[in-house]
């Protein structure tokens, strides 16, 4: 704002300066230290850890992108079967667990503390 | 008004609430890679719902007994429960491996109690004392005193303080987005409406304790678990002897916890390797120290469960979190009306003094409680990983959904998880950007109202006596670790 001296720029430009600091000085380090420019986490190589990480950060980014679509219940049975099952649980203990914890879940949270969770394609049968 | 606040505790629901969030606490305590705080970031959705005393006793008694049962896991698998027990995990497991198994537990249980007890006494003591001198603080005095926090959060215990100051900037960058600053101007908005009204709190700590940890987690799926006792029996024997052996220790480290908890930024699991290293160092055998000695344990265990105590005494008194547990409680008082301040004390102090009750039980339950986890240990420890974290990764969707009822929760849960993984696997904590997020509007606000009062002359900031102290205190925060670094290069 004009005339004010400290308007509601500066603190963001305090913030800005500090890490365009720290920023120079950590490279300034890393340069002196030699070390690489990326180094991938030791457990990249190994398929379930790798499968798992990648599973978890896409059913995430799954369930923001469908969970209005499809609702909650649809996507929630679905998310937890698939995750058991690249963590290494069986198809049968991934179809209870994702059945069991998806109803808990609708029971404790949209019925008890009345969360209003999506329906999406059941909208019809929602109870 | 202590007997209200007896009704308040001893009402068949919030003791319901507190049975159900002790069992809850030990076992997020009991398998490793669920912390105390995670537990905490859980409960938040849930407590949503409750009154203020169960919603504030649920977390209470939960981190409590999590800390403790964070020792479990330790002796037995060699594993910290929580980070809070990673300073003495070795030297538990050798006791283990030496046929001290019970010893070593037994110890945890016991002085994680009295070092509980020992902190809240102090919060009892101290809390309401602190807020009778802060009731007269003005803008000079909070300025300093978030930023005496906010830098002690950097500086202390921290190995590389450099990687400490991105990650508060970073949270203090967070907390400007939106409306709510002194000017009323939209920041860092993009013409957005979620982000107009700022970034909400809650599903951004359930991404940096709970999704970041599960990512974690998965990324060890494929390592198992081995356990190197099954058998536990009488945990009890000898810990009348070792208190008899070791009073120095388990003071010390009470009050050495207390103080750290006291301290923004430092928590728990800071506490416990201070006070273990303090522990070697003044010990008369330190040559056993890592061999299976239970001195350690001792003074170490007291101090991570007294400093989960001492974090209360900001986080109530001035609304400045002394631990990331204490974070996420601040923003659960201002939803539950407690608002925190010098002035809770005489606006709320029924429920306040509920609170400082509940302390003493949760700490008291542990005993009972604390054993069956034990002698329970088997079974916690054989809880499936893949069922496990699947089952929390949905519930935290459904918790960070239900703050503002909206899928904005979930994409801020999801980014902010991915943040705080990539930053702890490179060695910037965490812990200073809660702070930054916590504290930084009131840093802002406090600074602008302070430089109106003093037509902007900085120096007016030093001028009141104890705004003076504060501000000399936070210089010296700063500079004193500085010259040593300058010291120890140029000797």
């Amino acid at each position: 704002m004009p005339g004010q001296k400290f308007g509601p720029a500066w603190f963001p430009g305090v913030i800005a300066i500090g890490l365009a600091a720290c920023g120079g000085l950590l490279v300034f380090s890393g340069l002196r230290q030699a070390s690489p420019w990326l180094r991938w986490p030791e457990w990249i190589g190994r398929r379930r850890p790798l499968l798992g990480v990648g599973g978890v950060v896409a059913g995430l980014l799954f369930y923001v992108f469908a969970a209005d679509a499809l609702g909650f219940h649809l996507t929630g049975v679905v998310l937890l079967t698939l995750w058991v099952r690249l963590l290494g649980g069986s198809w049968r203990v991934a179809v209870v667990v994702g059945v069991v914890a998806t109803v808990a879940i609708h029971l404790s949270f949209y019925k008890l503390l009345r969360v209003p969770l999506p329906w999406g394609v059941f909208e019809q049968y929602a109870f | 008004m202590l007997f209200e606040a007896l009704k308040l505790v001893f009402d068949p629901y919030v003791l319901w609430v507190i049975f159900a969030s002790a069992a809850f606490g030990l076992f997020v305590g009991a398998v490793p890679g669920l912390t105390a705080t995670m537990a905490t970031a859980l409960l938040v959705p849930v407590t949503f719902f409750m009154e203020p005393v169960p919603a504030i006793a649920s977390i209470v008694t939960a981190t409590a007994m999590a800390i403790f049962a964070g020792d479990i896991p330790s002796c037995l698998l060699r594993m910290p429960g929580t980070p809070a027990s990673a300073a003495y995990t070795d030297e538990a497991y050798a006791m283990t491996l030496k046929g001290e198994g019970e010893l070593a537990l037994g110890a945890g249980l016991v002085f994680s109690v009295i070092g509980g007890l020992f902190g809240t006494a102090v919060l009892i003591l101290a809390a309401p004392a602190l807020a009778e001198v802060a009731l007269k603080f003005s803008s000079f005095e909070y300025f300093w005193l978030v930023c005496l926090g906010l830098l002690s959060a950097v500086f202390i215990a921290l190995s590389n303080p450099l990687k400490g100051i991105v990650s508060l900037l970073l949270g203090l960058l967070v907390s400007a987005v939106g409306l709510d600053n002194p000017a009323g101007f939209p920041r860092f908005t993009f013409g957005n409406a979620e982000l107009a009204g700022g970034l909400t709190l809650i599903p951004i700590m359930i991404g940096m304790f709970a999704v970041s940890e599960i990512i974690r987690g998965v990324s060890r799926i494929d390592q198992p678990w081995v356990m190197a006792q099954a058998k536990i029996g009488n945990v009890f024997r000898g810990m009348w002897t070792l208190t008899k052996r070791y009073p120095g220790p388990v003071l010390r480290g009470s009050a050495l916890g207390t103080a750290v908890g006291v301290l923004p930024g430092a928590g728990a699991d800071i506490a416990a390797w201070m006070s273990y290293a303090v522990s070697k160092r003044f010990s008369r055998e330190p040559e056993k120290f890592g061999t299976g000695h239970v001195e350690g344990i001792i003074e170490a265990g007291a101090s991570n469960n007294s400093a989960l105590a001492g974090a209360w005494v900001p986080a109530l008194v001035f609304g400045i979190p002394g631990d990331s547990i204490t974070a996420i409680v601040i923003g659960v008082l201002y939803i539950k009306g407690l608002n925190p301040g010098p002035s809770i004390f005489m606006n709320n102090a029924v429920s306040i003094y509920a609170i400082f009750m509940v302390f003493i039980l949760a700490d008291l339950l542990m005993l009972p409680l604390g054993i069956a986890a034990i002698k329970s240990a088997k079974q916690l420890l054989r809880a499936p990983r893949e069922v496990l974290l699947p089952v929390i990764l949905l519930f935290c969707i459904v918790g960070s959904f239900a703050i503002n009822n909206s899928i904005f929760g979930v994409v801020l849960m999801l980014a902010f998880g991915l943040v705080a993984y990539l930053m702890e696997e490179n060695g910037f904590p965490v812990a200073p950007a809660i702070l930054g997020m916590v504290l930084g509007a009131m840093l802002e606000e406090h600074f602008i109202r302070a430089m109106i009062r003093a037509d902007g002359d900085f120096l007016v900031f030093f001028e009141r006596p104890i705004a003076g102290g504060l501000g000399a205190a936070t210089i010296a925060v700063i500079c004193v670790p500085l010259a040593r670094r300058i010291f120890r290069t140029a000797a």
